[in-house]
């Protein structure tokens, strides 16, 4: 799945700069001559001829354009003595002023030309009437630029800039512009500006445009509006303030509806963290009866697993997670089994004996850990594509790493389920669940279905370290933390239930976000455990306890 | 009279009486009064770590009587030990008064640095030795009695209750380390002074303390021999081995459960209340479950089951951890991991097994 979902970005990502390079070097040679005859044009003393000039070279498309009009209105564009050709100069030493000299750049060609003196070059002078033109004219470039993302930030600068003035030039993109991001950074800049407007029809059809608007300006100026205090700025008509008080009220109301939601999706996000954790747990809890207070160290091992494949192959950081998921599922796997068949076999029907052992191994493992790799934590890079958030709408944002884990999260639980319900050894796995002698006495080995299920079940654990690598700090005591939550979730769910589990988990993972704000974190975990504590009182066996006469053993 | 029907057939008993009397006359003569460059001297430093094994011998003893006579294993119980810790700990804050390093009249050191401006609720009465004494019983007893009650009445037994006992070790760790919760967060209760107008620094009160906590784990295992050798001992040992069965005869198993289970936690307790003047420290760190759990493995390693068995279990492992921490600190969780795992395969009945059978082979080869 995440193979394929990989495979064609990565192609693009190959051949998309190649082909932006030949495209740009060809439209340059063609257009170079057009830029380089208005940029010359603009060397002239009249400011009408470089009103002129400059409008020739807006109407040139050609990315040149835009950055000697941007120099033209910063006065960083000069004319060079001597040659009389056209550059871009800066400061060589910004504290110093002038006396240090400029550095110069062609204006058209971006060829470096060295230092010169304060005398070495000539200002191109520009006065008031002619910097505003230039405003407009560098917005209305920027705003057809060819990449959305930079039209968005255009729009935003010509929004912050509070110039009414450039309020057409933004209805006139507002027409054409295509792209829905951009068209909605629009609509909320003018709103911005005819909020300001002085006309109060403009502004109460604004008002009304801006009910849901979660952009920071926009409640700003509501905020203004709102106000009928005359010290914090002009008191408006009644009609604007309570129109304004509503607005700001509708937007409260969606902000609050938002972060529901978000609590939602972090405590989905822990809770899915949790199944993952659990799930291995129930079943080897379920099948066997074994409590494995190693579990915890074996997620710790997937987690390092992942820290060693990524350090194998330092090339590929894309795909060195991909390959882990394998990699930690067979480590974990393998030690598991090896317990299993080394100490958990000989001690079966003697739960407590078992927890005592597993936990010796749990410590054996940690301290392994601590000395092949050092106390300290290990740094587990996440993968570009893991990285960053994905915004849904405007103010409610979702990092993809916990989009992913997850993602991860269900489609591990499906395929689990897939192994208990369709195969061969789910069907003897859960035979020997529901009747052990019987299942021997059908001819299923035993002491092998014990082995794969252990084998599965740590298998898991380190699937599920893979995924906790990116989320968390990857150390010797990982695994500790995870411990007693995974048990609290399978003895919530319900032992050897894994829709139990999966309930459990994300439901605690979204009753302990929402309960964190309100208490802070350790009384939110502390709120919990007494929850589950009094719910065994209700419910001995869980939420959905195993019925019939299996679970009476 | 009584002694004889509590040590009936009970050698291991016995011994560990002589050798607590022993050692609660010798260590301190040898400490006060021998000089100290005789080769009988015994250093202060020895005084205070034995006098901490003997707490530590006193929790085991504790744990022994609901594991090894109830079936019941709980990994909390280091959660009642640092319960009766703190009582303790509180006491002997209040008796620093001004010489803190504020000087302030009431307030704690900790509790002036976070600002505070009055002493909590539950500080008050701490300043009285008799309140502080009961307080060391009651606040385990009670947290043990609720939560028994909870576990009991609704039957949750064998590795469901461990789980539980742990996770309530665990959330009181969790809350111990915030400092709002007025126990001075992480750093916990220390630079104690006096305890009863005695410097806990002068050698004579390490004595004092020493022979205190040698008494204590006399009466402790005493007290669990007269339990176990009552009534309830027999019906603690049938709902160990056949829960089911004796709730069918007519006993109200989660009662007898609960009773037991609540005065273990009062004895670990007192085994706390013991611990802190001697170290000098309290700290959330008591409450993490590897302590508690490491406690279950000194009392398998000794013998569970059998009381003294829990006693020399608690100081031989606790023996091996002061040497190997010093000398190999890599090793120690290696090895005490790879006891949880031999004593739990080889051998079941810990030392106190592996000498019981060489005793009975000794038998048989002389009947033979």
């Amino acid at each position: 799945m995440r193979v394929r979902r990989l495979l064609p970005a990565l192609r693009l990502l190959v051949v998309a700069p190649a082909f932006f390079c030949v495209s740009a070097t060809a439209a340059f040679a063609a257009e170079n001559a057009g830029v380089q005859a208005a940029v010359d044009a603009l060397n002239t003393r009249s400011f009408d001829d470089k009103r002129a000039a400059a409008t020739e070279l807006a109407g040139i498309d050609d990315p040149r354009a835009a950055v000697v009009l941007e120099a033209l209105l910063a006065g960083e564009l000069f004319t060079e003595r001597g040659s009389g050709r056209l550059v871009i100069a800066t400061l060589v030493d910004e504290a110093a002023g002038p006396r240090a000299g400029y550095a110069l750049r062609d204006a058209v060609t971006d060829e470096d030309l060295g230092e010169t003196g304060r005398r070495g070059a000539r200002r191109v002078t520009v006065n008031n009437a002619l910097r505003r033109y230039l405003r407009g004219l560098v917005a209305g470039l920027r705003l057809r630029d060819e990449d959305a993302n930079n039209r968005i930030t255009a729009v935003r600068a010509v929004a912050d800039a509070a110039d009414p003035d450039l309020g057409p030039l933004l209805r006139e993109r507002l027409a054409v512009e295509t792209e829905g991001d951009v068209r909605d950074a629009i609509a909320t800049a003018l709103t911005v500006f005819d909020l300001d407007s002085p006309d109060e029809a403009t502004r109460l059809a604004a008002i009304a445009a801006s009910h849901g608007n979660l952009d920071g300006t926009v409640r700003m100026k509501l905020t203004a509006l709102a106000s009928d205090d005359a010290d914090s700025g002009p008191v408006h008509s009644e009609a604007v303030r309570d129109a304004a008080k509503d607005a700001l009220a509708a937007i409260e109301r969606t902000v609050a509806r938002f972060q529901t939601v978000e609590t939602i999706l972090f405590g989905l996000s822990l809770g899915s963290i949790l199944v993952l954790a659990a799930i291995g747990l129930s079943i080897t809890f379920g099948v066997m009866g074994v409590i494995n207070m190693a579990h915890g160290e074996l997620i710790m091992l997937g987690a390092y697993t992942t820290y060693v494949v990524q350090t194998l192959m330092p090339g590929a950081l894309e795909y060195s997670i991909i390959v882990a998921i394998p990699a930690a599922f067979l480590v974990s796997g393998l030690v598991g089994i090896g317990i299993e068949r080394g100490i958990i076999r000989f001690l079966y029907g003697r739960p407590l004996e078992t927890l005592l052992a597993t936990f010796g191994v749990s410590l054996i493992l940690q301290q392994a850990v601590r000395s092949i790799f050092s106390p300290l934590n290990r740094a587990v890079a996440t993968p570009q594509w893991m990285s960053g958030s994905w915004e849904i709408v405007t103010g409610l944002s979702f990092t993809y790493n916990r989009l992913y884990t997850l993602i991860f999260a269900g489609l591990v639980f499906v395929a689990l389920l897939v192994i208990l319900q369709r195969t061969r050894l789910g069907l003897e796995v859960r035979a020997t669940m529901q009747n052990r002698s019987m299942a021997r006495a059908m001819g299923i080995r035993s002491a092998r279905v014990d082995a794969l299920t252990f084998g599965l079940g740590a298998g898991i654990a380190g699937v599920a370290g893979v995924a906790l690598s990116q989320l968390t700090n990857v150390g010797p005591n990982l695994g500790q933390g995870y411990i007693v939550d995974s048990f609290l979730v399978v003895v919530f769910g319900g032992v050897g239930n894994l829709w139990g589990t999966l309930v459990a988990g994300l439901s605690l993972g979204v009753v302990n976000k929402f309960l964190e704000p309100v208490t802070g974190a350790v009384v939110a975990k502390i709120v919990v455990l007494v929850f589950i504590i009094l719910f065994i009182q209700k419910r001995p066996r869980g939420l959905f306890p195993q019925k019939g006469r299996a679970a009476e053993a | 009279m009584l002694m004889a029907r509590l040590l009936n057939h009970e050698r291991g008993g016995w011994i560990l009486l002589a050798v607590l009397g022993v050692l609660a006359v010798v260590v301190p003569v040898a400490n006060l009064a021998v000089p100290p460059d005789s080769v009988f001297h015994v250093s202060t430093y020895t005084v205070t770590l034995l006098g901490k094994y003997l707490c530590y011998a006193m929790l085991a003893v504790a744990l022994d009587l609901v594991w090894g006579y109830c079936g019941i294993l709980s990994l909390g119980h280091g959660a009642f030990f640092a319960l009766g810790g703190y009582a303790m700990g509180m006491y002997l804050m209040r008796q620093i008064g001004d010489r803190g390093v504020y000087g302030h009249p009431e307030l704690p050191d900790f509790m002036v640095f976070l600002n505070w401006d009055a002493l909590p609720w539950y500080w008050y009465g701490f300043d009285q030795f008799w309140f502080a004494m009961i307080m060391v019983a009651l606040v385990p007893g009670l947290l043990a009695f609720v939560f028994g009650w909870l576990a009991f009445r609704s039957r949750v037994t064998g590795v469901y209750l461990s789980i539980m006992t742990q996770a309530l070790t665990y959330a009181l760790m969790l809350a111990f380390f915030r400092n709002e919760m007025g126990f001075g967060g992480n750093n916990g209760l220390t630079d104690f002074k006096d305890i009863l107008g005695a410097s806990l620094q002068a050698d004579s009160t390490r004595a004092v303390l020493f022979v205190v906590s040698a008494l204590a784990l006399a009466l402790a295992y005493l007290f669990c021999r007269l339990v176990v050798t009552s009534k309830l001992g027999r019906v603690m040992t049938a709902m160990r081995d056949a829960e089911d069965r004796t709730r069918f005869i007519g006993y109200r198993v989660e009662r007898f459960q609960l009773a037991v289970f609540t005065a273990s936690a009062v004895l670990a307790g007192i085994a706390g209340a013991l611990y802190v003047p001697q170290v000098g420290i309290i700290n959330p760190s008591e409450f993490q479950p590897l302590n508690s759990i490491e406690l279950v493995v000194w009392v398998a390693v000794g013998g569970r089951g059998t009381l003294y068995g829990a006693a020399l279990g608690a100081a031989v492992v606790n023996y091996a951890k002061t040497v190997l921490t010093g000398t190999l600190p890599e090793v120690w969780l290696f090895a005490l991991g790879a006891l949880f795992v031999l004593v739990t395969l080889v051998l079941p009945k810990g030392i106190v097994g592996l000498w019981r059978r060489r005793q009975q082979s000794r038998r048989d080869l002389a009947h033979a």
